[in-house]
């Protein structure tokens, strides 16, 4: 067994007398008594428990990159570096993000402040903040109650991508990767991340209970909201090859532990509908630890990446003792919170076979507030037209009309298929949406509500598709579907 | 320079407390190092909304490990009861429960997690009984409490009898869930000898004490409260705080140990009262030239299970129904529905803007059926400055106001009229995407319309080395009070901000203060600082003539500026940290009390006539939105804002209130939805479910301007207050949507209910497109 490892502002901290299960959060404030870091919901939705991480493994060379400590168990951290607003300063000399803010009016009540600060810094080394929407997106997951976000917004941009000179350029330049393995237990607790794919089917096998995890955004919620007590998880993390993200030809090779944020920059020009789909996916910190693989697997009926892969005819990859062995993503997800994993089997990675250009294709996803929100509805819809303007094959693929993650809609499917790309078409499909679904009412949207929407983001695909470019988004769109191409 | 120019007043200023909020130094109650021995306190709540306890068995939790106490109504060695106004809110249940979430018991243990495995092994039975959750269900069934409150003037049957236009309707404003960042909190030590030292998330120190001091039996002086600053209040920390300290410092007197009581974000949004939901009636008229002539309003805000602070809420919202609106037949009646929902509470505006949305309703409605700009609609009923057209409906003649003035200046500004007919050209091109317009005025009475509690205490402490303590009754909660309070102590003793340090607000420096609320908080604490430092400055005018050596008679002409002591003029000149060390050494009193109260404020709510406010502040609004017709999702573009906060004590204070408001307002009336179930529990209790704005809800262009040569006579420094008005202006949003949706089925009377969600949009559109028009419908007939 080893001990837990990590920095925290540039400290070394060594730990084996907590539960594996303690979150970072819990840690910093009530083991290391570090208060700047504050929990506002234990939920990843209000960004105060923001610290920043050293990823010494992203794609490009090392980043910061912002998290919710509230959904961070301790192991995740092992080997790494941890910043919290504590850890900035340089002696009496504030970080250029911290005088940004404070002088900037950026801070009222000051509670969402140390979070918003960490956001932020990881904004400050960000080279991409290039596009308004980037800065929205990079703070959105900080919510503030006081200021209206006006001098955080002006703050933030300001800041982005100045690489302030400094220590923590340093820190970036010489950060090396350190292996994340780990056997940490904990009374009757244990937290595994093997390193090899034998050690990992040994463990499975060995305990049949045991709770795979990934980046944790979803299963850590069992922990800070349920207070559950996890006996065995046993991460993917450690596995080098699931980390794999790479155009290899025409597919897009996205492995099961590939950040979020990581696939959101990949795919900006030959797989945008993805891209745009993770536009409006979590926030900036959930977007950094989240994973393919977690969001898959979940096989929430409002998950977001499901709909898009369907529409995009993805395979996903399993594989296990016995080998691999792969199937489209639809028919990896089976039903409610249900996938075609085997015990001891993991998914591995996810291909994407290229856009054609007689293809069209749009993801969408309605919330009652756009950022930082679960879908009411999610779509990806995809065609392909000869070249007589007909449909030749057509996935509509939803999320949050039904039990099971990202139904296709089979009648308006049938509508659509062997008829002209027309409106005339696309209103008939519209309404055999109707039957495909039926949908249930809840906080986030009635029935209703979703039925309509689905049918309406249908007829939004024809018109923003209508002249046959990828369509893009504008920064701040009233609504992801882009209805300004059907002026 | 000259030395006068060096005050810090009327000058941008950052927030007092910025670099230990950036650093991540400023402590919230959460945050204090957790003292030797400390307990955990937690509750088991009601799982029912309303129900008789039938058993009530706390041994088994009393006997786990790690659990010190678990205390019951039988245990309150004072009075159980923690109330603001009417003792109607029992701190533990006794026998029946009000609503889901109410405190039946609390739980003392090691930690948190011993604290819920002792409220999961509490046995508790409770027989449901029947519920009312809705205004509109408690006016069926008569459910009300603490009287009615009816303002009226003039002749409203009869004035409606002759209007041209003449109409009813119905309208409902939904709760809004404060979602201060910091969740409630408190931590009580006891200290020697029986007295308890308690440290407060609250914006109302001395109502924590009073209620504390009430629930263990014992005299206010053997507690003192402590409040560092708070993470966001909004008003849900003006009452509500007081329960938390009350269980922990129940815990505290039964165990003997520190006793936090801390709420995580679920157990606050379920436990804590909300913005009231509303529910009117109305009938209006207008006369033929578009002015608004009579308004008859009943009126019933949606109180929960007990009073809290609902009756001055629903003054409140009595007295802002006419908004910046002169209208000469009134009748306004509210009530208060008791229902069996958490007791609804303070919220930022307090009343005001369900109010302002019922006469804004009547103005957008009747300009819809009028085929008239709404702006200009509005403008042609504003009080104006002359015998006929200034006096409010309690009839009290308004002095001068600027709502006229403001309208000018902003339509010209925010190009109004014409982006209003670009927008209208554009929604003909455009099928899928439409714009709108809306325009939104205010006027907001300041002052606690409960004329009692319009006092205010300071304490100003210097020190022989110069250096200044500065201590008043007011509370921190983001607003920037103790940086305009710094701003006044500096600026009147004449010294930079630097040398002052704004204390933590504590019972034992200030007593019997009022809650920081109704905006009041600068202009009634920023009076007793400007009285202490006047009695500070007139010991040490004498000392400084010494320092400077001239005659004592020329003590009146000696200047204190920016730490410099001098005479204008002349050559003599020495610092304010030499004349403080000598009025030191010759023995003079550095320190002394302020004190102020509101002169004037008396109102007669059995007639409804008086002055319940020292002033009103006024503002406007244009904000342009656009809205999505296939999804109802919609953004706002642009806002513009012109406001007005007298001459700004700290310009970036007052105008970070006013974005803050602002977006605040958004958040009520478009995402944030509190939804419950048939069961009366509230379904969306986090984050996750109740959204807040976020940075992409804030209007894209934001202009906020604050209004020039805008003096406020007897207000400190000429200021005015700004907390709460510029929530209101967020109903500029409702208005542009109402326009935008205009253009669906030009002419069809709009329906549109707040907030104003995707969802909500979507379906006024669809129910729009299925509507027919007045005008089809004629056409229909003559066809
Ligand atoms: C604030 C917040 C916002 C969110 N917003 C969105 C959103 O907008 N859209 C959306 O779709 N989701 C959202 N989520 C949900 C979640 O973040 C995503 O589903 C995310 O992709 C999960 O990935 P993860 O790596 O964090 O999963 P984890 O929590 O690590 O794992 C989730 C589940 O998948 C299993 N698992 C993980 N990896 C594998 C693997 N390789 N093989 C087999 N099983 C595996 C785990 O056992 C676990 O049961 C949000 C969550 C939060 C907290
Ligand atoms: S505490 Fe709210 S996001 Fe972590
Ligand atoms: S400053 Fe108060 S929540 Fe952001």
């Amino acid at each position: 067994m080893n001990a837990l490892r990590f920095y925290v502002n540039d400290h070394l901290v060594e730990e084996s007398a907590v539960s594996p299960t303690t979150t970072l959060l819990y840690y910093l404030r009530e083991k290391l008594g570090l208060f700047a870091t504050k929990e506002g919901c234990n939920e990843g939705d209000c960004g105060a428990c923001t610290v920043a991480i050293v990823d010494a493994m992203a794609p490009g060379g090392p980043k910061f990159r912002a998290i919710n400590s509230c959904l961070v168990l301790l192991p995740m951290v092992q080997g790494k570096r941890v910043y919290t607003a504590e850890g900035l300063a340089t002696g009496d000399d504030l970080h250029e993000v911290q005088k940004r803010l404070a002088e900037g009016f950026g801070s009222q009540c000051g509670y969402c402040t140390p979070g918003v600060v960490m956001s932020m810094f990881e904004a400050a080394y960000r080279e991409d903040l290039d596009e308004d929407w980037k800065l929205d997106d990079q703070m959105c997951g900080n919510l503030c109650r006081c200021t209206g976000y006006k001098p955080i917004y002006d703050a933030t941009r300001e800041v982005a991508g100045t690489r302030p000179e400094g220590r923590f350029r340093d820190v970036l330049e010489k950060a090396e990767a350190s292996p994340m393995t780990l056997t940490y237990e904990h009374g009757a607790q244990r937290y595994f991340t093997p390193d090899s794919f034998e050690a990992l089917w040994d463990v499975l096998e060995d305990h049949p209970t045991a709770r795979l995890v990934s980046g944790g955004t979803d299963l850590s919620l069992e922990v800070s909201k349920q207070f559950k007590i996890l006996p065995l998880l046993v991460s993917v993390e450690g596995l080098d090859a699931l980390r794999r993200l790479a155009v290899d030809g025409d597919t897009l090779f996205i492995g099961a532990t590939a950040r979020l944020a990581d696939v959101e920059d990949v795919t900006a020009e030959r797989w945008q509908p993805i891209h745009r789909m993770l536009r409006f996916f979590g926030a900036r910190q959930i977007k950094n630890r989240a994973t393919i693989g977690g969001n898959l697997c979940t096989a929430s009926p409002i998950g977001d990446m499901g709909p898009i892969l369907v529409a995009l005819g993805a395979t996903a990859h399993l594989g296990s003792r016995e080998g691999s062995r792969s199937m489209s993503v639809q028919d990896f997800l089976v039903g409610y919170r249900q996938t075609a994993l085997q015990p001891s089997e993991i998914l591995t990675h996810v291909t994407v076979p290229a856009i054609p250009a007689t293809a069209r294709c749009v993801a969408y996803k309605v919330s009652k507030r756009q950022e930082l929100d679960i879908s009411a509805v999610s779509a990806g819809l995809y065609v392909e037209l000869d070249e007589a303007n007909t449909v030749t094959l057509a996935r509509l693929s939803f999320g949050g009309l039904s039990a099971r993650p990202a139904t296709r809609a089979a009648q308006a499917e049938r509508a659509l298929v062997g008829a002209q790309w027309t409106l005339e078409s696309v209103e008939r499909a519209a309404q055999s949406l109707k039957e495909d679904f039926n949908p249930i009412s809840d906080h986030r949207g009635s029935s209703w509500y979703r039925s309509m929407v689905a049918s309406n983001l249908l007829r939004g695909f024809f018109h923003e598709t209508a002249s046959g470019a990828v369509p893009a988004l504008p920064y701040r769109p009233t609504a992801t579907v882009n209805s300004f191409a059907g002026r | 320079m000259t030395h006068s120019q060096k005050t810090p007043l009327h000058r941008p200023a950052p927030h007092e407390s910025c670099y230990l909020h950036v650093k991540g130094e400023a402590r919230y109650v959460h945050d204090v190092p957790p003292p030797p021995g400390l307990l955990h306190a937690a509750l088991v709540t009601s799982p029912v909304a309303h129900g008789r306890i039938v058993e009530l068995d706390v041994s088994a939790a009393r006997a786990l490990p790690r659990v010190h106490a678990v205390l019951t109504a039988a245990d309150v060695p004072g009075v159980n009861d923690c109330s603001a106004v009417i003792a109607d809110e029992p701190l533990l249940a006794d026998g029946e429960v009000h609503c889901c979430g109410q405190a039946i018991a609390v739980v003392v243990a090691e930690s948190l997690a011993d604290c819920r495995a002792a409220v999961a092994a509490v046995k508790l039975r409770v027989e449901a009984l029947p519920a009312i959750f809705s205004s509109r269900e408690a006016v069926a069934a008569g459910s009300y409490m603490n009287g009615v409150h009816i303002i009226e003037r003039g002749d409203v049957q009869g004035a409606l009898a002759r209007c041209a236009l003449r109409f009813s309707g119905e309208i409902e404003t939904s709760g809004q869930e404060h979602f201060y960042l910091e969740t409630h909190a408190a931590l009580v030590l006891p200290e020697e000898g029986g007295t308890y030292k308690i440290t407060s998330s609250t914006q109302h120190p001395s109502e924590v004490q009073a209620n504390v001091a009430k629930v263990l039996g014992i005299p206010r002086n053997r507690i003192v409260v402590e409040v560092l600053r708070m993470g966001g209040g909004f008003g849900g920390k003006e009452t509500q705080g007081a329960h938390l300290a009350a269980w922990a410092a129940l815990a505290a007197r039964h165990t003997g140990r520190p006793v936090e009581c801390w709420m995580n974000r679920d157990q606050d949004m379920l436990f804590s009262g909300k913005r009231h939901p509303w529910y009117s009636r109305y009938e209006a008229g207008f006369d033929a030239h578009g002015v608004l002539q009579a308004l008859d309003v009943f009126t019933v805000p949606n109180g929960g299970w007990s009073n809290d602070l609902s009756r001055a809420i629903l003054d409140r919202c009595l007295f802002h129904i006419d908004n910046a609106y002169f209208i000469p037949h009134v009748r306004f009646e509210g009530r208060i529905a008791r229902t069996n929902r958490p007791s609804n509470t303070a919220f930022r505006g307090f009343g005001a803007p369900q109010g302002v949305m019922i006469v804004e309703e009547v103005f957008n409605r009747a300009a819809e059926a009028l085929g008239l700009d709404p702006a200009e609609l509005r403008s042609r009923s504003f009080y104006r400055d002359d015998e006929e057209h200034n006096r409010t409906p309690y009839d009290f003649p308004l002095p001068g106001p600027r709502s006229q003035r403001i309208h000018e200046e902003l339509m010209e500004s925010s190009e109004y009229v014409a982006r209003r007919e670009a927008l209208e050209a554009f929604n003909q091109r455009s099928p899928l995407v439409k714009r709108g317009i809306g325009y939104q005025p205010l006027k907001f009475g300041v002052s606690f319309t409960h004329s009692m509690l319009n006092q205010a205490g300071a304490l100003v402490l210097i020190y022989s080395d110069g250096s200044v303590q500065l201590n008043h009754g007011g509370t921190e909660m983001g607003q920037g009070l103790h940086t305009k309070m710094m701003a006044v102590c500096a600026h009147e003793l004449g010294v930079p901000m630097g040398r002052i340090r704004a204390m933590n607000t504590a019972t034992d420096k200030v007593p019997n203060t009022s809650a920081t609320a109704a905006s009041a908080g600068t202009d009634l604490n920023g009076a007793a600082v400007h009285a202490a430092c006047v009695t500070l400055l007139a010991r040490l005018r004498p000392v400084a003539a010494k320092v400077l050596g001239v005659d004592v008679a020329r003590a009146p002409d000696i200047a204190f500026a920016d730490g410099q002591v001098y005479i204008p003029g002349e050559s003599y000149e020495t610092s304010f940290d030499a004349v403080v060390r000598r009025a030191y050494e010759d023995q003079v009193s550095l320190s002394s009390t302020g004190y102020y109260r509101t002169p004037n404020i008396k109102y007669d709510a059995s007639i409804g006539r008086g002055k319940p406010f020292h002033y009103y502040a006024y503002g406007a609004a244009v904000s342009e939105v656009e809205v999505n017709l296939l999804t109802g999702e919609h953004r706002v573009l642009r806002t513009d804002i012109l406001h007005d906060v007298g001459d700004s004590l700290v310009p970036s204070i007052d105008r970070g209130q006013i974005e803050g408001a602002f977006v605040q307002g958004l958040g009520w009336l478009s995402c944030e939805e509190l939804v419950w179930n048939d069961k009366g529990f509230l379904l969306t209790h986090s984050p996750d479910s109740y959204k807040i704005p976020t940075i992409g809800n804030m209007p894209t262009d934001f202009r906020v301007e604050l209004l020039q040569q805008a003096t406020q006579p007897d207000v400190i420094h000429g200021s005015k207050a700004v907390g709460e008005p510029p929530f209101l202006l967020a109903i500029s949003m409702v208005t542009a949507l109402r326009h935008a949706l205009a253009s669906v089925r030009p002419g069809a009377a709009i329906e549109l209910k707040v907030p104003c969600t995707p969802e909500a949009v979507l379906r006024e559109i669809e129910r729009l497109r299925e509507a027919v028009t007045v005008q089809e419908r004629q056409h229909e007939l003559t066809t």
